[in-house]
């Protein structure tokens, strides 16, 4: 079946964009310098404590949270639905599946709902409140409509007509595991090629848009750097400082 | 003078809605060749600038992580939007910080990420033209730097530093601005911002002495170049004239001879603040600080102490190791640098200090946590010690005191209007709305508790409310230093009897603290 064909092809395409490009970005994050320290204080002194200040910006939005109840609302339903529905998700790529993706499983795809009412209301207030109007660019519409039709297309195949989820994970186990030879068909509904192929789209922008967020938090220095710049009893001996590579090239100048 | 309206003060800080353009027309006097070249910038605007300036961009992307990641990384969500004291003053939507950063961001959409070479009008990508240039110079000179926005960033991106590669990239196309690369110009010939030569510098100081011996009986020495000493005192230049900056040196000099500290200001670093930091110069700010340096190696002193300066503070407590350091030839029992805060908080908590805290009776008092100080550093060894320590001075050495709003204070305290290299006459208009904030947050302390004077420990911001508190119906006096009220509480030893014994006892004093 030649949908079947491009289906894989497209997907065998997006992952490797997808892979590719993320890891061209986080190798070039991780590679460029940070000159100074410029962690937005109060910030941890310590390693683990910079680790936990990290985690709670993750999981729990906490600066957003400080700063506007209504866009941590939406923002943090549709993030956390997002997560429940690709963990669930994972059954169509694991044999045996694992045991926790089995537990989340019943009440899992209520995550759907969450993440669509999230990103409704994030929506809303991108045409609603005018100084996010007004930051606004077609393409944040274009993504919020992209995450949108996906996540309707799949509620409308898990709560209204269904798929044979049995058959898509067939296709999926087979091109992972290359068995071009006893390639299973995807179903043909037009419910799940639509979902499917916005998500294709979805990877292959991935790399080259703001979704470049979810990297770019953990390279934030702002957010990742210790506080503990100045020479002082118990966090930096006298003898060490923080330089970059190309500044010291800068230091022609010393005597001593 | 005033051809703009002063805000209206509104009970509580509330959120204006966007009127586009109403700060296109400010942007600060462009410096001349004379004053750029110096600082090894083009004077004037170079032939092919497009070019170069992408260029520029594109070279710092690759030396700035930060740059880098935050250019990527906003998702437009709004967080920010309300948080500029810019905007909140002036309504123009541009003020905002993540508008602020697109003026940016669409020109390194354009020129350096596929979605914008392939698509420019979906991602808001533009070429780099006159009109950019034109609004960076306006709008990249309407932010103070003060990290605000960052704090409420859910990933941290902090306009500050877009503003700083902005003004890095346009002092290479030499679009500089003149109050800030006119001043670096005088560090690097003089030592101080001000201009202020060494004779100049040792008359002042002996007239300090004499005054001060005069007021309180006790011969408090404001030494010059003295070899030997403990201390470095590095401090910002106004306070060696200014008001109310004077009066906090004075209270410096008190502490200090009161706990026996020998100590030295250095003509060579007589400055504390580093405006190579404002014009996102690297090369700038390390060559400023090498001259704190050489003046500590030269004069042979243990420590190095910073006197009340906010950005200034910043440079020392985060970057002064990296441009300058390592600091292994100072006592290792010393963090380097150290507050001036930290050393009186210190001599406080050991007891070595004694106040009459009804000196400072005839004032309520409120402290304004200056934005480098707050959100860029730290005193004492605790995260949040720069809030702690100042205000326990306060409380230590005066009866009367209540915060202001908690969504104006610590780490969400609202610039004063005039940080970043703003503090300029050119841009008056700028200081006195973007001001507008924090004087809703005075007024309101005010009106509930009778506060009569607010402290702070920053040059740049008590020269900037000195001249923006009249403008909202306060006296410029309102404004003061924290070791000016220390100064005013602080027992002398032998105070009343002119004290010519305790004279040689401090002065002969080994280090204590
Ligand atoms: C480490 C993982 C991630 C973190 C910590 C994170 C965090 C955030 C935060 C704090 C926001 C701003 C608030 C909001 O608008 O929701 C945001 C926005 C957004 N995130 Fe994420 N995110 C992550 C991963 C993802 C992923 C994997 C996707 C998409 C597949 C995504 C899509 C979006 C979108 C589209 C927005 C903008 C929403 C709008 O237009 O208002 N995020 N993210
Ligand atoms: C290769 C990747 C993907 C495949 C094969 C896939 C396939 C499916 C299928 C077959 C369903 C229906 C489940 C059922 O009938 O019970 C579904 C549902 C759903 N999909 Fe996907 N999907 C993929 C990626 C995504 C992504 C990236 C998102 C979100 C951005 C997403 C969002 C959803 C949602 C919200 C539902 C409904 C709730 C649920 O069943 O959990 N899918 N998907
Ligand atoms: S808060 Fe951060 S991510 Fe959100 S719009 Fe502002 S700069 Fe962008
Ligand atoms: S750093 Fe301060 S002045 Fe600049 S945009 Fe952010 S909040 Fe405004």
């Amino acid at each position: 079946m030649a949908l079947t064909g491009i289906y894989a092809f497209l997907f065998y395409l997006a992952f490797v964009v997808l892979v590719a490009g993320l890891g061209y970005k986080i190798v070039q994050y991780a590679r460029t310098p940070a000159p100074l320290k410029i962690p937005t204080t109060p910030a941890p002194t310590t390693r683990s404590g910079v680790a936990l200040r990290m985690g709670r910006e993750v999981v729990l939005f906490e600066s957003l949270f400080r700063s506007n109840k209504w866009i941590w609302i939406f923002g943090w339903l549709f993030h956390a639905g997002l997560f429940i529905v690709l963990a669930r998700h994972l059954r169509y790529f694991t044999e045996p599946v694992w045991w926790w993706v089995d537990l989340i499983q019943p009440f899992g795809k209520y995550g759907a709902f969450a993440m669509i009412i999230g990103l409704v209301g994030l929506w809303a207030r991108r045409l609603l409140v005018d100084r996010v109007r007004y930051i606004t660019s077609p393409s944040d519409h274009l993504m919020l409509l992209l995450l949108t039709a996906i996540g309707v297309s799949g509620a409308l195949m898990t709560f209204v007509n269904h798929t044979d989820i049995v058959a898509v994970k067939a296709f999926f186990l087979g091109i992972m595991g290359f068995e071009f030879a006893s390639m299973q068909p995807l179903p043909g509904d037009i419910l799940l090629l639509l979902h499917l192929g916005m998500v294709v789209l979805l990877m292959l922008i991935f790399p080259f848009s703001k979704l470049l967020h979810a990297p770019g938090l953990f390279f934030s220095p702002s957010r990742n750097q210790v506080d503990n710049p100045r020479a002082e009893p118990g966090l930096r001996a006298h003898d060490s400082r923080h330089v970059a590579p190309w500044a010291v090239e800068l230091e022609t100048d010393r005597k001593a | 003078m005033a051809d703009f309206e002063t805000p209206k003060l509104d009970d509580i800080t509330t959120i204006p809605t966007v009127k586009s353009g109403t700060m296109e027309h400010s942007s600060p006097y462009v410096a001349k060749p004379v004053i750029q070249e110096p600082l090894g910038f083009p004077g004037e605007l170079v032939d092919d600038w497009e070019n170069v300036a992408v260029a520029k961009l594109g070279e710092l992307s690759n030396k700035y992580r930060a740059l880098r990641v935050y250019l990527d990384s906003c998702v437009k969500c709004g967080a920010c939007t309300d948080k500029c004291h810019y905007y909140l003053g002036t309504s123009d939507p541009k003020n905002m910080p993540v508008a602020r950063q697109d003026l940016l961001r669409k020109v390194y959409r354009r020129y350096y990420t596929l979605a914008g070479k392939w698509f420019p009008k979906l991602v808001g990508a533009t070429d780099m033209t006159k009109e950019v240039l034109d609004d960076w110079y306006s709008y990249y000179h309407q932010c103070s730097q003060c990290r605000r926005c960052s704090v409420f960033c859910p990933y941290g991106i902090d306009t500050a530093e877009i503003s700083m590669a902005a003004r890095d990239i346009m002092d290479a196309v030499g679009k500089g601005q003149k109050y800030c690369n006119e001043i670096i110009g005088k560090v690097f010939k003089i030592g101080n911002n001000l201009g202020l030569p060494e004779p100049a510098l040792r008359d002042t100081l002996e007239d300090l002495e004499e005054e001060v011996e005069e007021e309180c009986g006790v011969p408090v020495k404001f030494p010059l170049d003295q070899k030997g000493a403990d201390v470095l005192l590095v401090t910002p230049s106004a306070d060696f004239f200014a008001e109310p900056h004077i009066d906090g040196l004075i209270g410096y000099g008190k502490v200090f001879h009161q706990a026996g500290i020998s100590w030295t200001v250095s003509s060579h670093a007589s400055e504390a603040a580093n405006f190579g930091m404002f014009i996102g110069s690297y090369e700038n700010m390390r060559k400023v600080s090498m001259r704190i340096r050489e003046a500590a190696l030269d004069l042979g002193v243990k420590r190095i102490v910073f006197g009340e300066c906010g950005h200034a503070w910043r440079v020392a407590y985060s970057f002064l190791n990296t441009l300058a350091g390592p600091f292994d030839f100072l006592d290792p029992k010393y963090p380097v640098p150290q507050h001036i805060c930290e050393v009186t908080h210190d001599l406080i908590q050991k007891g070595v200090l004694k106040f009459d805290k009804s000196q400072n009776d005839h004032m309520v008092l409120t402290y304004h946590d200056s934005c480098n100080v707050a959100r860029a550093s730290r005193m004492g060894s605790k995260p949040g010690g720069q809030f702690t320590i100042p205000r326990d001075i306060i409380k230590t050495v005066c009866n009367n005191y209540v915060d202001m709003a908690a969504d104006s204070i610590h780490d969400a305290t609202y610039c004063c209007g005039g940080g970043g290299g703003l503090l300029t006459d050119d841009l008056m208009e700028l200081r006195v709305r973007g001001a507008k904030p924090r004087m809703e947050a005075v007024k309101q302390v005010v009106d509930a508790h009778g506060v009569t004077n607010m402290a702070a420990i920053c040059a740049i911001c008590k020269s900037q409310f000195t001249k923006v508190f009249p403008y909202y119906g306060y006296g410029m006096d309102m404004i003061v230093s924290v070791h000016q009220l220390v100064s005013n509480a602080i027992i002398m030893d032998g105070a009343q009897d002119g004290g010519d014994e305790d004279r040689e006892t401090a002065e002969d004093a080994p280090q204590s603290a």
